[in-house]
Parts: C-alpha cells; structure tokens; sequence
C-alpha cells in the first residue's frame, strides 16, 4: 500500500508586531518549525504502517528549498521517502494553485491509495488545501477523519467527527483524508532515524518535472484568488479607559455588571 | 511569471521592507535589495515602501465573460432537522450585498425528507429556493453532495456562492470551488461588494493584526465561508413566498464512494458558546496557578472560564475552551478579558458580545478598541479585589434569605 502525505513548513512563531512609530509590520524571528498539524498526518500514516504489511510512505512538501527541513523531520519520525516541489515559479501560489501543483506532483510520482492532509496550517490557517486535492486528483476525500478502523484490500474503514457526530464509514481507495488534530499523539524523532536521515535523498521537483508547459495554472498567475491590500484594522474611538484606584475600578465593574441585571 | 520587482533606481536601502515581511523574504546583498525564493507575493512589503520601489505585475484576464454570472447563492445548513443559524447569517449578509443592484438571492438545501425545512426557508426573502431531496443524501457525503452543488450552479450561475465555515462548509467549499477552477477565501470576517460587482472579501492575515482584502477578478464564482455567529441574521417575513423549486439529479450521479455504517450522537457538554457570562484569561497570567483567579470568578457570576490561544497553545488551558477565529466565536450578554491584548483573530471571536469588559495593563491595548468598559490596570491587583467584592455581595444576599 502507499500512503502520501502533504506537509508544510510554517514560521516558528506566528507573532507579527507593528512598530507604531513607522506604521510597519514587524516579525518576531525568521525561524522555522513543521505545521504542527501536519505531525498528526505524519503519525496516522505511520500507524497505518505498523499495523499492514508492506507500506510505502512518502512525504510531500511545496515551499522554498529550505522546506527540506520538514522532509528530514519526516524522515526522523519514520516516513521513508521524500519529494520537495519548489520552484520560483510556483511563489504566490493561493489554495488553488498550491493544491494543483501538490496534486500533480502526487499523481507524477505514484498511484498512491491513501493521501493524508492535516486539517489547517498554523500560518495560513484556511484548511482547505486536502479537499482541493482531492479534487484536481478526482478522488473523493473524508474531512475531520478521528480514526483508522481497518483496511481492507480496496477499502478504508473510519471514524470521521462533523460538528457533534461521530460517523463510521467505509470508503473506496483512493481518497484523500483530511485528518483532526485530535486523531493521534505525534511520537517524537528518533536519534537513529534523525542520523540516518542526514544521508537520505529528497527527490526534487520544479516546474519542468510537472509535465505541464502552461505556465499560467502556476504561481500567482494561476491563483484565483488576489490580495488586494494588505491594512492594519482601524483602531475605533475608546470610551472612557478607567485607570488608578483598585477600588474605583472594582465598583465600576460590578455596577456594570448590575446595569445588565447579571448579578 | 508574477515577481516582485524591485526598482534599485528608487530604493534607498532603509530595509523598512525587511522587517516587515512576515516570510524573512527580502534582504540587502552587495548594497542591493534582493527578492528570496521564499517570498509569497503577500505584498505586505508593497505598503511599507515609502519610496514606491517595489511592485508586483499582475495580469488580466480578459477571457472570462463575467456578465453570464449573476447573483448570490447560499448553502443551507441543517443538523436533526433544524436549519442551522448560520444560514440565516448568511442569508442576512447577501441580502445586504444585493441592496442597490439587480441581483438576487437564493438558496440551496441538500438532504433527506427536507420539505418542512424547505417551507421554513420560505419566510425568507430569497428570490427561490432548489431543493434536493433524496435517500442519498441522509447523511453528508463530499462526492456525492459535490454534485449537487455542481448541478446547481450550472443551471443557477451565480457570482457568488456563500457557505458557512463548519465542518461540512470546511469540507465542501474548496472541493466545489476547486472544481470550477475558482478560488475561495475561507473564514471572511467581513464581505463587501464593489463598484465592479466584485467580492471583496475581507479576512485577518498572517496570524498578526493584519487584515487581508482579497478578490477573485477573473473567475467565477467567487466562493466565501463565514463562520457561524459573525454576521447578523435575516429577518423572518410575515407571510411565506411561494419559492421552493424541486430538483433531481442524474442518477448516476448519486453513486457515492462513501457508504455510512453508523453514526452515534455524541454527547454535548454546554459549551463557551453556551454561557451566559464569560471569563477570559489570557497571557497577563504569569503563572499556571493563577487561574483560579477565573476560575473564582466564573463561579461568582455563574459563568464560564474561556482562554486566548496564547494559553491553549502553552497548555495552560484546553483547546475547547479557546476563543477567536482557529477557536470557538461566542456571543454571551458579558465577557470579562484578563490579560487578554485583543489580537484581530481573539476579537473576530466575541466582538459581538453584548457588554465587553476587558481588563490589560496597556492603556494603548487593542482590545480597548472594542470594550464598552475598557479598564486600564493590573489584574494582579484588580481580580482578587473583585472576587471578595463579590463574595460580600453574595453573604449580604444569603443573610438577607
Ligand atoms: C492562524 C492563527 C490563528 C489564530 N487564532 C487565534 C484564536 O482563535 N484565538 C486567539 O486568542 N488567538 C489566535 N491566534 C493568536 C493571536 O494572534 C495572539 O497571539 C493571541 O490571541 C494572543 O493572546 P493573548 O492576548 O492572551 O496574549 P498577548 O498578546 O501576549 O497579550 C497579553 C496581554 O496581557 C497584558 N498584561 C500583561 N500583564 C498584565 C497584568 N498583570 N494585568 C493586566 N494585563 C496584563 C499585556 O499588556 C498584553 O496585552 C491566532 C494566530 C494565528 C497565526
């Protein structure tokens, strides 16, 4: 069985100040971790993979070169092979373009059964990457899975929660699984696997190996979606600000409270 | 190929740019600002320059005729026979979008034995509403409820598709959106139409107080999800429309590679988005064990103890209990934020709360921008007093019974 999974490299902190003297944006650090989410991916694949025989993960990642980083961290967890798609080409890419440059990539390399996506990025945090996959590969994908239950020869039986329902299902391989946050514990890097890591390959893939000439499906070109503008909220009028005396503040709180007929 | 382009003629090397990508993209090398390969387009850098050097080419496309598509559609959610109030928000937002132009509203409801939410429906003021009512669609499954959606905008070809962000809209938005080749803005916590009739679709970014307006010029639909509670709900009218349109779908659309086996109800706990009244830690809290500040409080007020992400995240507190848009949106009559800075994810979570006291040792604190009572203090000094306030409020009330 081969099992796919998509992971993304992601700042390591998400914290964006602005420096209100310039009016400019200001980022913390340029460091850099694996989507957290994505860790949960990686584990259902590797669970999968010690419960069945023979199976092949391999993990998939769009980003700048650096992105190598998250490939090795997969490496280190247990996931044994890696293709890095990246390409200058591929920069501004929105969900549609990620998703349709991921796909090919997915489909160009094998026929995979099981594609595994984690739920959001901790970044772009719009979770919609796995279904969109799913649909440029034309294959159905199972959203908020919580479990694998078994695997037959060309069936997947889970266990997949929307809103306060928990549903059984069985689903026709191959599909894409987008799974919960909440699904698997990610086990920690082994030193062994992380030194032998150091010596794999990661397969690289850019525009050429896409096996498209149209250049316009990629990149910025070939999103749908634009960013306009970029703002900083508009900051509205404050009513009073209460400061100073504890004692003050504290009656002001419960008369307020009161107002509302809350105590 | 799209890039940034960089004109070295204009550029004075202030590096302005620099600390404000938010992707470490940009860098000075031999006295010249260079573009990484790690740089995204966001065009955050584009705002900073004070010296117009920067610029991203972007192309039209004229290909698309636009004119062919019209109107708003929106996906009714429903759960154990109820219409989810989602959709009503929704409902209530296109409504508004179409004020001023010649376009509609309409509704698409999906499900199994469904006429009594289809009659339901029509005490809105929606142009029709296309039913889809059959065994197949019991319960949701992606494929096959992709095809519907796809049926439906084919006869229907609206500008516009809007979508509720839970987790069926999670799951069948960019399945949809991505089969019509379009693009979807997931999580708007604001929708505008222009002058153009284009969507303006309004979202935070990048996980800082930044705001983000996107559009999608050149394909259609333009597909939005909003998340429950955001906008405000339609009016129900007096008498019902005679609007719903029953549909059918070809059979062979209604093979799923999805089969349920079983589905249990899993019991809910009342949540954050159930209390009445709310109180908020945030990072102000130095100290694990100090929450029982909130926790105290919660008790006195008959209310519920909520969280920022910033403690979620350091495990101080559990995910359920997490408020803002990757949390739960809330709208209780009061919510009591300590220690809480107000970032535009945390606020898109409860600004419509009725009474907002927010309580930070920062006069210049964002989330004063929205507190009907905006206290500048520590909390250190202020809950404890509270909470024996409080306290000798209810031993008055007990010595009184
Ligand atoms: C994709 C994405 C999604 C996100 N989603 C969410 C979300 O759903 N919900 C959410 O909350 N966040 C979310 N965030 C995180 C968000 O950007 C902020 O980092 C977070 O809300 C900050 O939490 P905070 O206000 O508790 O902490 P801080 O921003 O650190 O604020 C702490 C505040 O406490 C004040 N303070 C310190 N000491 C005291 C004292 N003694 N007395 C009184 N005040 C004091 C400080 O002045 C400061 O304003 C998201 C981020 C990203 C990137």
């Amino acid at each position: 069985m081969k099992i796919a999974i998509c992971i993304k490299q992601v700042p390591g902190s998400n914290e964006l100040t602005m420096d209100q003297e310039k009016g400019i944006l200001q980022r913390e650090d340029g460091r850099v971790k694996m989507n957290p989410y994505d860790l949960v991916a990686i584990e259902t694949a590797l669970q999968i993979k010690e419960k069945y025989k023979e199976v092949v993960i391999t993990s998939f990642s769009m980003g700048p070169k650096r992105a190598r980083e998250v490939i090795l961290s997969s490496y280190a967890m247990g996931v044994d092979q890696g293709v890095l798609i990246t390409d200058p080409k591929f920069i501004g890419s929105d969900v549609y373009a990620t998703a349709l440059t991921l796909s090919k990539g997915i489909s160009l390399n094998e026929e995979f059964d099981i594609v595994i996506c984690g739920r959001q990025t901790t970044d772009g945090d719009t979770g919609q990457v796995g279904p969109a996959i799913a649909e440029h590969l034309g294959i159905p994908h199972i959203y908020g899975v919580i479990a694998i239950d078994k695997i037959e020869e060309k069936h997947i039986f889970l266990s997949q929660q929307i809103e306060n329902k928990k549903i059984s299902l069985r689903v026709k391989m191959p599909c894409v699984l987008v799974i919960s946050k909440e699904a698997y514990i990610p086990r920690l890097p082994s030193l062994k696997l992380k030194l032998e890591a150091k010596k794999k390959k990661i397969k690289i893939m850019s525009f050429e190996d896409l096996n498209d000439s149209d250049i316009r499906k990629f990149g910025l070109e070939g999103s749908p979606t634009q960013v306009e503008k970029i703002y900083f909220p508009n900051k509205s009028k404050k009513e009073t600000l209460l400061s100073g005396n504890a004692n003050v503040i504290v009656d002001a709180i419960i008369e307020r409270l009161k107002g509302e007929k809350l105590i | 190929m799209s890039e940034l382009q960089i004109n070295d003629e204009k550029c004075v090397l202030c590096r302005a740019c620099i600390s404000a990508c938010p992707f470490g993209a940009l860098e000075v090398v031999d006295k010249k600002l260079v573009v990484e390969d790690n740089c995204s387009l966001c065009g955050v850098c584009l705002n900073t320059c004070q010296f117009n050097a920067l610029c991203i080419e972007k192309q039209e496309n004229g290909l698309l005729d636009k004119n062919k598509w019209s109107d708003i559609l929106v996906f009714v959610e429903h759960n154990e026979g109820k219409i989810q109030p989602v959709t009503y928000e929704l409902i209530g937002k296109a409504l508004k979008l179409i004020e001023g132009t010649s376009y509609k509203v309409y509704c698409l409801i999906v499900g199994y034995k469904i006429t009594e939410l289809a009659k339901e429906l029509s005490y809105y003021n929606v142009e029709k509403n296309f039913i889809y009512d059959h065994k197949a669609f019991k319960n949701y499954r992606e494929d096959i409820f992709c095809n519907v959606f796809q049926d439906c905008i084919n006869v229907l070809m609206p500008a516009i598709v809007l979508i509720g962000g839970t987790d069926v809209g999670k799951s069948i938005a960019p399945a949809v959106a991505t089969s019509f080749h379009s693009g979807l803005t997931a999580d708007c916590t604001e929708l505008i139409l222009n002058e153009k009739l284009e969507l303006v679709q309004i979202r935070p970014a990048f996980g800082g107080n930044v705001m983000a307006q996107i559009v999608t010029p050149n394909h259609r639909p333009q597909f939005a999800t909003v998340r429950p509670s955001i906008m405000e709900e339609a009016n129900r009218i007096k008498s019902p429309r005679n609007n719903i349109v029953n549909c059918k779908l070809d059979e062979k659309k209604l093979v799923s590679q999805i089969e349920v086996l079983k589905e249990k109800q899993m019991e809910t706990k009342e949540g954050i988005q159930d209390a009445k009244i709310l109180i908020v830690a945030g990072q102000g809290f130095k100290r694990k064990e100090d929450l029982w500040m909130v926790e105290e409080l919660a008790m006195l007020l008959n209310g519920q103890v909520a969280s920022s992400r910033a403690l979620v995240e350091k495990g101080w507190m559990p995910y359920e209990r997490q408020i803002g848009l990757s949390g739960k949106t809330v709208k209780p009559e009061a919510i009591i934020t300590c220690g809480v800075s107000g970032s535009v994810q945390f606020m898109t979570g409860m600004k419509t709360s009725k009474t907002i006291i927010a309580i930070n040792i920062d006069s210049d604190s964002p989330i004063f921008s929205i507190a009907h009572q905006s206290i500048a203090g520590d909390i250190y000094e202020i809950l404890p007093k509270l909470i024996h306030q409080l306290k000798e409020i209810d031993k008055l009330a007990n010595n009184k019974n």
